[in-house]
């Protein structure tokens, strides 16, 4: 840990936001940069970055919680399979919490259902050996860091030949939505702040197409509180120096090509498919499910089951937060009907969730 | 014992009861080896106002590194009363255990019980044993109450902290929530943090002898942590709290498991830990009383009261920035006392 306080020296800090007050002097207006990934929110919160940084530079929150863009309908599905006679439920602990239509998997859990927090895909697999009499569902939510990780839980459950081993399948990829985001004229994005572990699975130069449509400067930057003011600071230079290109910050980690081991494994056991984002709606190619030579792995054809119909609740502005559109203070459930305890929208459950990081770090006045 | 395991009939109050009662249970946990059997404990009246207090233990697992659940609750109750300002008289020790429990496991339970009991000079001197069906409770819940006399006027509670009052904790934070979870099935982590559940009644007595009246606040940061406990004293006494991130001891063990999982150790749970609000100028006398306790070692000056508010907790990053810091919600980690 020593190696990671070093990214965390308030000598270094403050020499960075002196070099970043100097650039912006020269520079007449507001730059508006967005963190794609949930992990760069919290970084932000946590280290009050948004407190250091000079007024002409906004940061705002984009799609990159995972369990924050899983649409309803997908909530209702795991809330539906987990009402099945001898299923289990496996997940990540985020999404236990996060309110479908009318349940959640946590209500789910209070009135009988069989739900289990693993920590990896593979103890989902070890769940489903020391279960046989069990269906076991794994809820597949994740981006490229996660999703490789899911298919080497697969290919094992492939290995041992097991038959009650299923997976509810809802990955996602970057940098889809970057593009739909880019182009909306509404949100007038000067830069992205790249997210760290997506791009050192994808590699950097998976936003070189985004770049060259949208001339939009992009930077890899990587999630301790000195690589953040990097980043800002290198998108800076190039809004100023009027360039767009894709830079890599957290070059300690992140090639250009990625990890080829990583994306390899992701093909031979998922294809892309459209997907549904919260928020933003579908996205041609934006998702990853199995391909047919593992459809006996994918609960959603093994497993046949009706799922309601999608309520989703009035007046909760998660979809626009994650456009980075408006800000959680500008919801009105914010803070009062929509609390971490008693959360109406993902952003508040995840705890990579933009409303979650701004109820427990933010203070107020700070984050416009 | 014969049987090796606890039987529903146990705890039925029958021939088996009494069994555990005066073979096991009443000799372990208090060395003598008859017990009186009467329906309640007698103690001598004192001098003083009497604080009172319980606390139920369902920790998973029973055993982590470092403890139990058996030393963990008898600290917990003797850390509650220590936070008013109390000397620990006597504890109550109620049992509620699993039919087909290992009378072994238990009997080790009850051994650090009576040494955490000992080590701290304090007495157990009633209990209550039930035993529930398989499946009815997971191996086994403890209750513990106590009492204890308050020999002094002084007022030490959550809302006596004060303008400019210094901060400090007597130890690195977060080590009790991360043993326990690091020994969770499923978590294959390896570590040698143990926790740090320690009876804090010798260090309490030696604060209010050496500061008085300008000690003003006392509570152990157990579930929620530094950060909930700290916006409880903050919303008490109306005030606001700067933290100062630097300032927060935190293993390098339990910061990198906490990196690892996404945790942040202010909200992490202690049970040998204390924040002491002090007027400023007993802040360096209260920290060299802690550092000179067998339980305090790491203590530090953790932040200040900044300002009359409503209830305002915020940390100064250790790059610089400020955030604010709220109550845990929901469960951070579940049954980690």
């Amino acid at each position: 840990m020593k190696h990671q306080q070093e990214y965390r020296d308030p000598g270094l800090a403050k020499l960075q936001l002196q070099a970043l007050n100097q650039v912006v002097s020269e520079f007449d207006g507001v730059m508006t940069f967005m963190e794609v990934c949930g992990t760069h929110t919290m970084a932000i919160y946590q280290n009050g970055i948004r407190s250091l940084l000079p007024d002409k530079i906004r940061l705002i929150s984009g799609p990159g919680c995972p369990v924050c863009v899983t649409p309803v309908g997908y909530v209702d599905h795991a809330v539906a399979l987990s009402r099945r006679p001898d299923t289990i439920v496996a997940t990540f602990g985020d999404m236990v919490r996060v309110p479908g239509s009318s349940s959640s998997l946590l209500k789910e859990q209070a009135a009988g259902a069989t739900i289990k927090i693993v920590y990896s895909p593979l103890d989902a697999v070890k769940l489903a050996e020391k279960h046989p009499e069990s269906d076991i569902v794994f809820l597949g939510v994740g981006f490229e860091t996660t999703a490789p990780t899911v298919a080497g839980a697969v290919l094992t459950a492939e290995q041992i030949k097991l038959e009650n081993f299923y997976v509810l399948c809802s990955h996602k990829t970057m940098p889809g939505p970057m593009s739909v985001l880019a182009g909306d004229p509404e949100l007038k994005v000067d830069g992205y702040l790249c997210p760290a572990h997506v791009s050192a699975i994808i590699g950097a130069n998976a936003y070189q197409p985004l770049v060259d449509t949208y001339k939009i400067p992009c930077v890899v930057t990587g999630f301790e509180p000195l690589d953040v003011l990097q980043g800002v600071l290198m998108l800076t230079r190039q809004v100023i120096a009027k360039l767009a290109k894709v830079e890599t910050q957290y070059r300690r980690v992140v090639k250009p090509e990625g990890n080829r081991k990583a994306q390899a494994l992701l093909n031979q056991v998922f294809e892309p498919c459209n997907a549904r984002w919260r928020g933003i709606g579908d996205i041609p190619e934006s998702g990853l499910q199995l391909r047919p030579e593992f459809s006996h792995f994918d609960a959603a054809l093994q497993l046949p089951i009706e799922v309601e119909d999608v309520v989703e609740h009035q007046g909760c502005l998660c979809g626009e937060i994650l456009k980075g559109k408006v800000r959680p203070a500008d919801c009105r459930l914010f803070r009062t009907a929509c609390t971490p305890e008693n959360p109406v929208g993902a952003c508040m459950v995840s705890s990579e969730g933009t409303c979650a990081a701004e109820y427990k770090y933010g203070i107020s006045g700070q984050q416009a | 014992m014969n049987p090796d395991i606890i039987l529903l009939g146990h705890g039925s109050g029958g021939k088996l009861s009494h069994e555990l009662l005066d073979n096991l249970i009443v000799p372990t946990l208090s060395g003598i080896t008859q017990s009186d059997q009467n329906d309640a404990a007698v103690i001598a009246a004192q001098e003083g106002r009497l604080a009172f207090t319980t606390d139920s233990y369902v920790v998973d697992p029973i055993f982590f590194p470092g403890g139990n659940i058996g030393d963990l609750a008898i600290h917990g109750t003797i850390n509650d009363l220590s936070m008013a300002g109390a000397e620990p008289l006597a504890i109550s020790v109620g049992l509620i255990i699993e039919e087909g429990f290992a009378v072994e496991d238990l009997r080790k339970i009850l051994e650090t019980m009576r040494h955490a009991a000992q080590d701290a000079d304090v007495k157990i001197v009633t209990g209550d044993t039930k035993v529930v069906p398989r499946g009815k409770a997971d191996k086994l819940f403890i209750n513990t109450s106590g009492i204890g006399v308050i020999k002094h006027d002084l007022t030490i509670c959550g809302r006596n902290a004060q303008i400019g009052d210094k901060i400090l904790i007597n130890g690195n934070i977060g080590d009790h929530g991360i043993a326990v979870l690091a020994s969770r099935d499923g978590l294959e982590l390896e570590s040698d943090i143990k926790t740090d559940s320690a009876p804090l009644n010798g260090m309490v007595k030696e604060l209010v002898e050496q500061l008085g009246e300008q000690l003003h606040t006392l509570r152990d940061p157990t579930r929620g942590g530094v950060a909930t406990t700290l916006k409880e004293i903050a919303l008490q006494s109306q005030v606001e709290i700067t933290l100062s991130e630097n300032s927060l001891p935190v293993s390098d063990a339990v910061g990198g498991v906490c990196s690892i999982l996404g945790l942040d150790p202010l909200f992490v749970a202690n049970e040998g830990k204390l924040l002491a609000f002090v007027a400023p100028e007993a802040a360096e006398e209260a920290l060299a009383v802690m550092q000179k306790n067998p339980h305090g070692g790491q203590a530090a000056i953790i932040g200040e009261v900044t300002a009359l508010a409503d209830g305002k907790v915020r940390l100064k990053t250790a790059i610089g920035g400020l955030r604010a810091i709220e109550m845990l919600a929901g469960e951070q980690l579940p049954r980690i006392c």
